[in-house]
């Protein structure tokens, strides 16, 4: 951390870092986020207010629709001045107003892929790609489902060659916590910043 | 966020990994703090005028003994995070809490924060 910081000597609090873990619904994001957490994963509620405008809608007026979105997270103590959050981003498209905010700043994400339904994580997918969010994807094996290699999720996912792919078992520690360092690692190389 | 980004300026990014509190002590308005949903607050001081304050802010001093961010007073208040910003809002501004925003993203982001915070994945 840095060194020269005068302000460090009267300031006992911490900032805070995120990294999002994102996937379609039911991938095991609150699974992966309890599994590397030193809290038990907790739970809050943002009540946002949309504004949607109705193509049918003859008087034109933009019309506004309360929704409460359930963001699951956790927490990671990286040291006295950082703290390191997970946060689950929640799976429905709606939400994508959520997810612009939740990017904002975020070091990196993890894409959970369900090896029932590989797809249903590709608007994840697309989504940070076009914010320039660097992200890994993690394909989560649920029991009885197709096993893919990673070269093939690469290619169903039509991922840049650079985005790392691993299997994973998102209730498993060890398991997440590799996820998470591929995760940091790839940020570093990303930004050309080798760890 | 760009894609692909500079590499920043070494010093500029070693002066930028400490911010300055959102709000020192209550001198600003509530209505100018920005709480993100991972700032990081904290109980300021112990000589509270307990009377003024509503119960959920009583309960959010208890809470803030130790650092916490916005999302876990909420999920703890388990109330939305909206409501929970604006009380914490009117603590700050009485200068009860002081609140840290978050690291703020470098592009690219510290080396040494990055290493940081591999080094505390792999202790876990
Ligand atoms: N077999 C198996 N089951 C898993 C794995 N990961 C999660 N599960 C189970 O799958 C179910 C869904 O996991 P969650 O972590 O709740 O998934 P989520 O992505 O948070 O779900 P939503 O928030 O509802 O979208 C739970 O019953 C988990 O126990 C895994 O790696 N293998
Ligand atoms: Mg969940």
């Amino acid at each position: 951390m840095a060194s020269n910081d005068s302000d460090r000597s009267d300031d006992p609090i911490p900032s805070a870092i995120k990294i999002l873990v994102a996937g379609g619904f039911g991938a095991g994001k609150t699974t992966l986020v309890g599994a590397v957490s030193e809290i038990v994963p907790l739970s809050t509620e943002e009540v946002m207010t949309e504004a949607s405008v109705g193509v049918d809608d003859l008087a034109g007026v933009e019309r506004k629709q309360t929704t409460t979105v359930a963001l699951d997270f956790g927490r990671i103590t990286i040291t006295d001045e950082l703290v390191l959050y997970l946060f689950g981003t929640p799976g429905q498209q709606r939400f994508w107003f959520m997810w612009e905010e939740l990017a904002q700043g975020a070091l990196g994400a993890v894409v959970l892929a369900d090896t029932r339904r590989l797809d249903n994580c590709f608007p994840s997918v697309d989504f940070f790609e076009r914010h320039g969010v660097p992200f890994v994807v993690a394909v989560n094996c649920f029991e009885d489902a197709h096993y893919y290699t990673e070269q093939e999720v690469t290619e169903a996912l039509t991922l840049d060659e650079r985005v790392p792919v691993l299997l994973c078992d998102a209730r498993s520690r060890a398991s997440a916590k590799e996820v998470l360092e591929t995760l940091v690692r790839h940020v570093a190389a990303t930004a050309a910043t080798p760890v | 966020m760009a894609e692909h980004q500079e590499p920043a300026n070494d010093a500029d990014d070693a002066d930028s990994l400490v911010r300055p509190y959102v709000i020192t002590q209550g001198r600003q308005h509530s209505d100018s703090v920005q709480l993100d949903l991972i700032s990081v607050v904290i109980a300021a001081r112990a000589d509270v005028d307990e009377m003024t304050l509503e119960p959920e802010q009583l309960r959010i001093l208890e809470l803030c003994l130790r650092p916490l961010s916005v999302a876990e007073v909420a999920a703890h208040l388990d109330m939305p995070v909206a409501v929970v910003k604006v009380l914490l809002g009117d603590l700050i501004g009485r200068g009860y809490v002081l609140a840290r925003a978050p690291y703020t993203q470098q592009s690219p982001v510290h080396r040494d924060v990055l290493q940081a915070v591999l080094d505390g994945i792999q202790r876990l």
